[in-house]
């Protein structure tokens, strides 16, 4: 099932490579609910993203933002609408397909964060590694490294209650950068956080960005947080109002 | 994948060591009693087995009546046996180490102000022959006590001790219902036997003496008989029945009024009970496992709710659903295994102590300490399996979101 995800991604995703952009929305609704319940939560959105970009999503609550965040993400799939990453429709392929997607090209920074507890920030950022199937000592190094890219090589046997929210925060970083994905998604990654742990989270989330050229799809409520990024979209009631590139 | 998702599991089983070892509380019980009931009952049956044997395992009886009724119960229409029986079969059946009739009736012995309540067994001296029973005081009957049926009598352990308490009894007189006999011998104690009965609760009379003086005519109950050692007791046994067979005038087409029974017989009627038994006993202990699974399904289902976003993580970061679902399935049959392993361990141990206690042989059945690890990890994977599915299938958006 890996194979044919790959494959399948791989042959598209080369003959397309020239007219695709990483992310590729076209007419993505999203309905939750049936009949007099129905919310329409996404009404047409087009969007794409190209690599290396890092694009700040804002709006107001329940504009939307997270359910189009859920669908790039492939956690969840558009009701009507396409959705191609790397110039695969996501709408087509199996959970378990999606899964792997995930696996190979996706990293998910939360606003809580959702480390496992009473584990290690080292097991915590092992975790990814574990469903590639890499054996332990390949995964200890790469853990390793991903710990250091966000500072906190001195805290590897620490457990999440023993970190701060912004080492927290950090952990769960390394976590989504530790494969190497071509994707960041963050879903208001500094909501819990203080001004200057929020700061420092923006710079490590910047610093990715232009320095491994990860492509950054980052949700959040603040303009100081959202000029970090090279592009905002703005989201009204389930549609894209304005998009300004800096 | 078994052996990542085997590492998951343990190290999710010793974040919470308490509930861990709470959850496998039900299955250690339950594998720990299967054990000790088993071993119990094994080492109860071989006890019995080894009991009967020491009665002496080349013994037969030849009774009257019908074998399927195994009563023992003369059968109200079939002839009884004469001593004539008895010595026909002494001296004509090949390989006999000696043959002795028998005929047993409750009464009254009484000394003095003292009374007890036992059984009269009519006999010859052949019957202390056969059950190796030695007179430690005194002396058995002489051949001319044996044939004038004389009022002599030898006592039981048990019954000397109830009539005489420390006094000398030997040469005193007792009494059986209207009659007087002289006590001529003690025999030696033998304890109870392993169905309970008291083996010392009884008293000898010559044969002769019980037929004229007690029972008024000259029937014999049975005859028991016992083979020389290495002679087959199923040949002996055949042989005693063509004999027999031909006194009786019993047809070619008639079935036999009388049977043999040899003690390997008796032993597998009684083993048999014991069998059953210790079946049933397991089997009950087996449904306490039962019970110990739910109790991991309680608890998995328990896990699966707490750990809601865990699930939601993993299945974000890339975990597939077989995957999610192996993790859960995994733990499930680890701790139930681990619980299998302390309930084997504690029931061997606490079986040992009882067959201490008991005095009975401690009997290692590897078949059902096997069985039983075997089927504690069944028992995990059948109720780790719902749980472990609720997990596999959660939606990751919802689990994510969950408080
Ligand atoms: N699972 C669901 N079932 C039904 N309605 C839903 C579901 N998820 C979201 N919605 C609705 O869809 C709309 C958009 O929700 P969404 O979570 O995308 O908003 P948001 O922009 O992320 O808001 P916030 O800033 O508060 O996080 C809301 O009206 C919400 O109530
Ligand atoms: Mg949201």
């Amino acid at each position: 099932m890996l194979q044919v995800a790959e494959e399948k991604t791989n042959e598209d995703a080369s003959q397309m490579i020239a007219s695709t952009a990483l992310i590729d929305l076209r007419g993505v609704s999203k309905v939750y609910g049936k009949g007099q319940a129905a919310v329409q939560a996404l009404k047409g959105i087009d969007l794409r993203v190209p690599r290396g970009d890092f694009v700040a999503v804002m709006g107001h609550s329940g504009s939307g933002k997270s359910t189009c965040m859920n669908i790039l993400g492939c956690l969840d799939t558009p009701t009507t609408g396409e959705y191609f990453f790397e110039g695969v429709a996501v709408g087509k392929l199996s959970r378990d397909q999606r899964a792997l997607l995930r696996r190979h090209y996706m990293g998910f920074v939360f606003q809580g964060f959702n480390l496992l507890q009473r584990t290690s920030a080292l097991e915590n950022v092992e975790l990814p590694l574990i469903y590639r199937g890499l054996p332990i000592k390949q995964r200890r190094e790469k853990a390793r490294e991903a710990l250091a890219a966000v500072g906190l090589s001195n805290w590897e046997g620490h457990t999440p209650s023993e970190l701060s929210g912004g080492q927290q925060q950090r952990v769960a970083i390394a976590r989504a950068i530790v494969s190497n994905p071509q994707l960041l998604l963050a879903d208001e990654p500094t909501g819990n956080l203080d001004s200057a742990r929020s700061k420092e989270i923006m710079e490590l989330i910047v610093q990715l960005n232009r320095e491994r050229g990860l492509t950054i799809v980052m949700v959040t409520h603040e303009p100081d947080m959202a000029a970090y990024a090279l592009r905002q979209v703005q989201f009204l009631d389930g549609q894209i109002e304005w998009v300004q590139t800096f | 994948m078994l052996w990542e998702a085997f590492m998951l599991a343990q190290r999710a089983i010793r974040r919470n060591v308490l509930r861990s070892s709470l959850t496998v509380l039900g299955i250690v019980i339950g594998v720990a009693a299967v054990i000790i009931m088993v071993t119990l009952g094994n080492g109860a049956t071989v006890k019995v087995a080894e009991d009967i044997s020491k009665l002496g395992s080349n013994m037969l009886q030849v009774r009257v009546g019908q074998s399927l009724r195994r009563t023992g119960g003369v059968s109200s229409d079939a002839p009884p046996f004469h001593l004539e029986d008895a010595q026909a079969i002494a001296s004509q059946i090949a390989g006999l180490q000696a043959a002795a009739p028998m005929s047993i009736k409750p009464m009254q012995v009484i000394y003095g102000s003292e009374n007890k309540s036992t059984s009269i067994t009519g006999t010859t001296s052949e019957y202390l022959t056969i059950r190796e029973w030695k007179v430690v005081q005194g002396r058995g009957f002489n051949e001319g006590e044996e044939r004038a049926g004389q009022s002599v009598c030898l006592l039981g352990e048990t019954v000397r001790k109830a009539l005489f308490g420390s006094e000398d009894s030997i040469n005193e007189t007792v009494r059986i219902g209207k009659l007087a006999f002289k006590v001529i011998g003690l025999l030696e104690a033998k304890g109870q036997s392993s169905f309970g009965t008291d083996q010392d609760d009884f008293v000898l009379i010559p044969i002769r003496t019980f037929q004229r003086r007690l029972a008024g005519n000259l029937d014999v109950g049975s005859i028991l008989v016992s083979a020389k050692d290495g002679v087959s007791t199923t040949k002996v046994k055949a042989d005693i029945e063509v004999l027999m067979r031909e006194r009786r005038n019993i047809g070619p087409n008639q079935a036999d009024d009388f049977y043999v029974r040899d003690m390997k017989e008796i032993i597998d009627t009684m083993t048999s009970t014991t069998k059953i038994l210790t079946a049933l006993l397991g089997a009950v202990a087996a449904v306490s496992l039962l019970v110990g699974g739910i109790g991991i399904m309680n608890i998995m289902l328990v896990s699966v709710t707490e750990r809601t976003r865990e699930i939601g993580t993993r299945l974000a970061i890339g975990a597939m659903e077989r995957q999610v679902l192996m993790q859960f399935l995994v733990e499930a049959v680890v701790l139930a295994s681990f619980g299998g392993l302390i309930g084997i361990a504690s029931g061997l141990g606490i079986a040992l102590l009882g067959a201490r206690l008991l005095e009975m042989p401690f009997v290692l059945n590897i078949g059902v300490v096997v069985g039983a690890f075997l089927f504690s990890g069944a028992v995990g994977i059948v109720f780790g399996y719902f749980p472990a599915r609720k997990a596999a299938r959660l939606d990751p958006i919802e689990a994510l979101r969950y408080e």
